[in-house]
């Protein structure tokens, strides 16, 4: 179940609202954490950083 | 552009609409034509007569066996769409054929495939089992809306909108106040939202169908298989009772609320929604109390939708909008649909893909 731990998978991303807080903690699924006070800012960054990793070809994921 | 997906699966109707009656349902923009043959097969074609687009669900066009006749001048047409006869001469025109859609009938839905049809049998149709299920109970209905699709992804998205429209029926205070989980399964295509509530207020939809009363420990586990599919795997137990290390969950009542979003029109919807649940399996009441309901948070839900389209239909074009953390997974889902409405685009106009 998700707030227990990452789901298994090479093309997971994962955002958790920090409990007690407003800040919001983003995962890539290469391991990379990023913070940010936003969804959209975080969103940015997870799909950007992401996107340098992942096997993509005609824009979508292979 | 359109804003729909295409080579998508779409649920198009219930199975129990679907029968010897000419069914027609819009979706995507597309009128199609539904009926089970006199073998119990669901058929979709297009909904419009190829000689000068009279409407076949419309009498007086009539299903006599397993053919459709137009009500306008007869044309006669099979269940693969292809045209038998014409009135008053032999020859049937090569091109006179119904488009035909790929139809599968699973999980209590019937699901229409919109776009290029060769793409259909490598595209697997979202499950939700429950629905058509031992073990399981389920309550059921559809309710059109008048308002984008969009707008009811954001809405189911963010559950914390509960606590503000439905409270008295599945809103409580926790619910607002309580962090969420989001993750994005890029490769699969799903998002997931989840809101663990581990001691909170127990809201009457399911104090009253399970008889817990007092706090309870309340999971909202959200599985959203854009643009079409979206799950809620609810649990409710009593305050401090978990699951077991093997999966079992005996201490708990679970419903799993459904949720097919399928666009009718760029500014309506068919808001299909079912509650199936694992508890008081044979008892009426309870089947009642929920379907009632479960249709009137819908319905409320409709109203606001209805309002929030015909305000935005009169906003200057790139009007500002303001996200939090509530909305971590409906930019997760905006952003999603919007990759496969380019896919759509990018397809459309590569020749080699279009066929």
């Amino acid at each position: 179940m998700a707030p227990d731990g990452p789901r298994a998978g090479r093309t997971l991303l994962r955002i958790d609202w920090q409990p007690g807080s407003d800040r919001l903690e983003g995962t890539c699924h290469c391991g990379a954490v990023h913070l940010a006070d936003g969804p959209a800012e975080m969103w940015d960054w997870l799909l950007g950083h992401s996107a340098s990793h992942l096997p993509v070809r005609n824009g979508v994921i292979t | 552009m359109s804003s729909f997906p295409r080579d998508q699966w779409y649920v198009a109707a219930y199975g129990r609409e679907v029968g010897r009656e000419l069914f027609s349902r819009t979706i995507c923009g597309e009128s199609i034509l539904l009926w089970r043959t006199l073998a119990g097969e669901v058929t979709a074609t297009s909904d419009r007569c190829v000689h000068r687009r009279f409407p076949l669900a419309e009498p007086p066009s009539r299903l006599v066996g397993d053919q459709v006749v137009c009500g306008y001048h007869g044309f006669t047409y099979g269940a693969d769409g292809a045209c038998i006869a014409v009135p008053g001469q032999t020859r049937v025109p090569r091109t006179a054929r119904l488009r035909r859609y790929p139809v599968v009938e699973r999980d209590s839905f019937v699901w229409v495939w919109i776009g290029d049809p060769d793409r259909a049998e490598h595209t697997p149709v979202p499950r939700a089992p429950w629905l058509d299920q031992p073990g399981y109970t389920v309550v059921s209905g559809m309710e059109p809306l008048a308002a984008g699709y969009r707008l009811l992804v954001d809405n189911l998205l963010d559950l914390s909108h509960e606590t503000y429209l439905h409270g008295g029926y599945i809103g409580t205070p926790e619910v607002a106040e309580t962090p969420i989980t989001t993750e994005v399964d890029e490769q699969a295509g799903v998002i997931y939202v989840s809101r663990r509530m581990a001691d909170a207020e127990c809201p009457p939809f399911y104090a009253r169908s399970t008889g817990l009363t007092g706090r309870v420990s309340r999971w909202q586990d959200i599985e959203y298989t854009p643009p079409c599919l979206y799950l809620l795997h609810a649990r409710i137990a009593p305050v401090g009772a978990l699951p077991n290390a093997d999966g079992s969950d005996p201490g708990a009542y679970h419903a799993e609320v459904v949720y097919a979003i399928t666009p009718e029109t760029e500014r309506s919807t068919h808001d299909f929604w079912a509650v199936a649940r694992d508890f008081a399996l044979d008892d009426q009441a309870v089947s009642d109390f929920l379907a009632e309901q479960n249709r009137t948070v819908v319905l409320q839900d409709v109203v606001a939708l209805n309002v929030l389209q015909r305000v935005l239909d009169t906003e200057p074009a790139g009007y500002q909008e303001l996200s939090i953390n509530i909305d971590t997974g409906g930019l997760a889902a905006r952003r999603m649909l919007a990759r496969l409405v380019a896919r759509t685009a990018q397809t459309r106009t590569t020749p080699a893909a279009a066929g």
